[in-house]
């Protein structure tokens, strides 16, 4: 399935993520992360998320009901000129022996190595959906004792900020003009 | 009320009230919203002590529907707003402007199972336009402020304000917020030129065109623009359920209703129209049929308020995002400089369907009283001028059918939820809403065993409703797919209704007058005493036979084109006049 990322600005309120929640649950939509935080206003908070839709009138109703919510402010899709970016901690199981390897293999990943002891070993990487998934492969024959991963975060490339951004048409209305 | 006088929350809510200029409410008090009822006491506004919630809150949705102004209606926390969830559901299927105000808790027992605590902020957001929860007394006038805003303004809808009980009993200075602050609720009203003028140039283009109207057209006043743009045009009309009313049945371009339950020329004319202008409708299932086969040679044009519906179903070609009443007035101004295409063979192509398949009485053959019979002549003696609320059932599409929708604001009932037990609490919110029209509530013996308890409220509170109860002594609607789709097997359809319960003694016992009829004599001679009777309520009973079914037919997941007139009865299209 295809997937898109949609930034959504939202009144800072409680109960805004249970309206979204309960959209996508609702509507019958499939989301693959949600990621939720403040921004530079305080009143206003971001939710970056990844859905799954094939169909491009899915996705604009989507968008609408999105938009349909009283404290959403704004919905927009990030396309490809974007930068997006995904956290995992991972606890790999290691020992004196295999330190030194496992430390390599971060280290081309651009990982960092957050806490060690005798018999374990957490690492930190973002990036991509596709780097995390290498970097997880990777660790996979020393043996991954936990790991966690934060949902998607993302931003539009360039000086233009969403809030100066307008929606893009609908599809309904580009067929027209 | 000075702006900064030191104010209970209780005394703030009915401080808003009356400035939101709220004449009536409907509801039942309780423990955790026992503040506002003391202030309440002393209030302009008529509080209707209802013997049921959901009786409270289809009361504010018949008050909305005849008025077009917001209902509103309360309760108590945790059972008692629990009871709102169905008349909230109905109205926000229906968009129906309705505020509920409920009680909560203390604010520092939610969450903890507090006795009758209940999350109806939780329960009630996929059924509501938006819901708040007021822990505060200064924050409680901004609340009913915007939530009266969100229920009347762009797409109608219901608005719950959940207050916890500390808030209503603390203090604040009274503060009127000046405006509105939603930045993420701007509704569009007004319709894009450049959509209406490529409308114009659609329909200027069309040689079947259709104008497919919906509900939006009668929350939006739209009646008289819709009637210029027909009157320039010649486009034949369908009204929906919701929408019956908003032109006259007796206009020749007048098509009826289209839908699962709809006439042989409204249907016809969707399925064979080239352009559908649909406005302030939303391609429900029950007048789609199978989508993929709905109006297979239609250009759609679609128009509504809430651009969530536009393409949410069916893909539409043209898009207008606008208020349905400005879309028809400023369309018709579009077309009056436009050549339109010669519709001549369109139109008798209709009207021979339509004169071939009327709505009509089909006789009984068991001797018992014919339930359309009965509606069609409430509507003659009563005439056009009555408010007429249905429940939902067999009694509903023959009323959608037969009574005389010549006016808008004078049909309510209950379309998108199907709510059984709608009538009698609507009815009673229509009548305090205007005392001075008759107002008939025509409901099955089913529904009216759900909700009659309000008749006690409208014999206590001068509401002298008018109630015919179409007792075939079944499930009526139930029990037709049974006789259609489960080979006769009749699986608890049989209410005994006509032994139990004696529905004039059960009137009587409410305080209304009882009526029966059981013959086709005693018909007419029911309906004049019941219009005779005005310091009470009234409930005529009419005994009619169980087998009358409803047709035409689109029978559920088939297409429009398999309507049938009767069982295994398709119409005869007569294609050859296009």
């Amino acid at each position: 399935m295809k997937t898109h990322t949609l930034s959504v600005l939202v009144l800072n309120n409680p109960g805004v993520l249970t309206r979204i929640a309960a959209l996508f649950s609702r509507r019958g939509f499939n989301i693959e992360s949600l990621a939720v935080g403040p921004t530079e206003r305080t009143d206003i908070s971001r939710m970056t998320v990844v859905a799954a839709v094939d169909d491009d009138l899915v996705l604009e109703q989507l968008v609408k009901q999105l938009n349909k919510l009283v404290e959403v402010i704004k919905v927009l899709e990030l396309g490809e000129a974007s930068v997006r970016r995904e956290l995992v901690l991972i606890k790999v199981r290691s020992d004196v022996e295999n330190r030194s390897r496992i430390v390599d293999t971060i280290e081309l990943f651009r990982g960092k190595t957050v806490d060690v002891d005798h018999e374990s070993l957490t690492v930190e990487a973002t990036g991509s959906r596709e780097k995390l998934d290498a970097l997880i492969n990777m660790l996979e024959p020393f043996g991954i004792l936990e790991l966690v991963q934060s949902g998607q975060v993302a931003v539009a490339r360039g000086a233009r900020t969403i809030s100066e951004r307008t929606r893009p048409e609908s599809r309904t209305q580009r067929a027209l003009s | 009320m000075h702006s900064g006088s030191i104010l209970t929350g209780a005394q703030a809510l009915v401080a808003s009230l009356e400035k939101l200029g709220v004449e009536v409410v409907f509801g039942i008090p309780g423990g955790a919203i026992l503040p506002l009822y003391d202030p309440l006491y002393d209030s302009s506004v008529r509080h209707i002590l209802c013997r049921h919630e959901q009786g409270a809150g289809h009361a504010a949705e018949g008050y909305a529907l005849a008025t077009g102004r917001v209902g509103v209606c309360i309760a108590t926390s945790g059972p008692g707003a629990t009871n709102l969830v169905t008349p909230l559901a109905d109205a926000y299927m229906d968009s129906v402007p309705v505020v509920a105000i409920t009680g909560q808790v203390n604010s520092a027992f939610i969450g903890t199972d507090a006795f009758q605590e209940a999350d109806i902020r939780g329960i009630t957001m996929p059924v509501t336009k938006h819901n708040f929860l007021v822990k505060r007394a200064e924050d409680i006038p901004a609340a009913i402020k915007h939530a009266f805003h969100l229920a009347e303004t762009g797409r109608p809808g219901p608005v719950l304000v959940d207050i916890a009980k500390d808030a209503l009993s603390g203090s604040a200075p009274f503060v009127w917020p000046s405006g509105i602050d939603l930045p993420g609720y701007n509704p569009t009203v007004k319709p894009h030129a450049k959509q209406i003028r490529e409308a114009a140039k659609l329909i200027a283009a069309a040689k079947r065109p259709v104008l497919y109207i919906g509900g939006g057209v009668v929350k939006a006043r739209g009646s008289k623009e819709l009637a210029e743009l027909v009157a320039l045009t010649d486009i034949p009309v369908v009204t929906t359920l919701m929408a019956r009313g908003v032109f006259p049945d007796s206009h020749e371009l007048n098509m009826g209703m289209p839908g699962m339950h709809g006439t042989v020329a409204a249907v016809g004319a969707l399925q064979r129209a080239d352009l559908l202008i649909a406005v302030g409708t939303r391609f429900d299932d029950r007048v789609t049929g199978r989508l993929d086969s709905f109006a297979p040679h239609a250009t759609v044009i679609h128009a509504d308020i809430d651009p969530a519906e536009i393409s949410k179903n069916r893909l539409a070609d043209l898009p207008i995002v606008g208020d349905a009443r400005a879309v028809l007035g400023l369309l018709r101004h579009e077309l009056e400089s436009n050549e339109l295409q010669d519709y001549s063979e369109w139109h008798s192509f209709l009207a021979s369907l339509k004169r071939r398949y009327p709505t009509d009485v089909t006789p009984e053959h068991d001797g018992m009283l014919n339930p359309q019979y009965v509606i069609r002549r409430i509507g003659e003696i009563t005439g056009p001028d009555a408010i007429y609320v249905a429940g939902v059932g067999q009694h509903q599409m023959w009323a959608a059918h037969l009574l005389p929708h010549e006016r808008p604001d004078k049909w309510l009932n209950s379309g998108g939820a199907g709510t059984m037990g709608y009538c009698v609490p609507a009815a009673m919110g229509a009548k305090t809403a205007r005392p001075d029209k008759v107002v008939w509530g025509v409901d099955g013996d089913g529904c009216f065993q759900m909700t009659n308890q309000e008749l006690v409220t409208c014999a206590l509170n001068d509401i002298p409703v008018k109630i015919a109860i179409i007792n075939n002594g079944v499930l009526g609607m139930v029990r037709q797919w049974q006789t259609l789709f489960y080979n006769k097997r009749y699986s608890n359809t049989d209410l005994h209704s006509s032994r139990v319960p004696d529905f004039v003694k059960l009137a009587e016992a409410m305080g209304c007058v009882g009526l029966r009829a059981e013959t086709v004599d005693q018909v007419d001679e029911v309906i004049k005493k019941a219009l005779e009777i005005n310091d009470r309520p009234v409930v005529v009973e009419f005994v009619v036979s169980k087998d009358a079914m409803v047709w035409p037919m689109v029978a559920a997941g088939t297409s429009n084109d398999d309507i049938q007139i009767a069982r295994d009865m398709a119409p005869d299209w007569e294609e050859e006049i296009l």
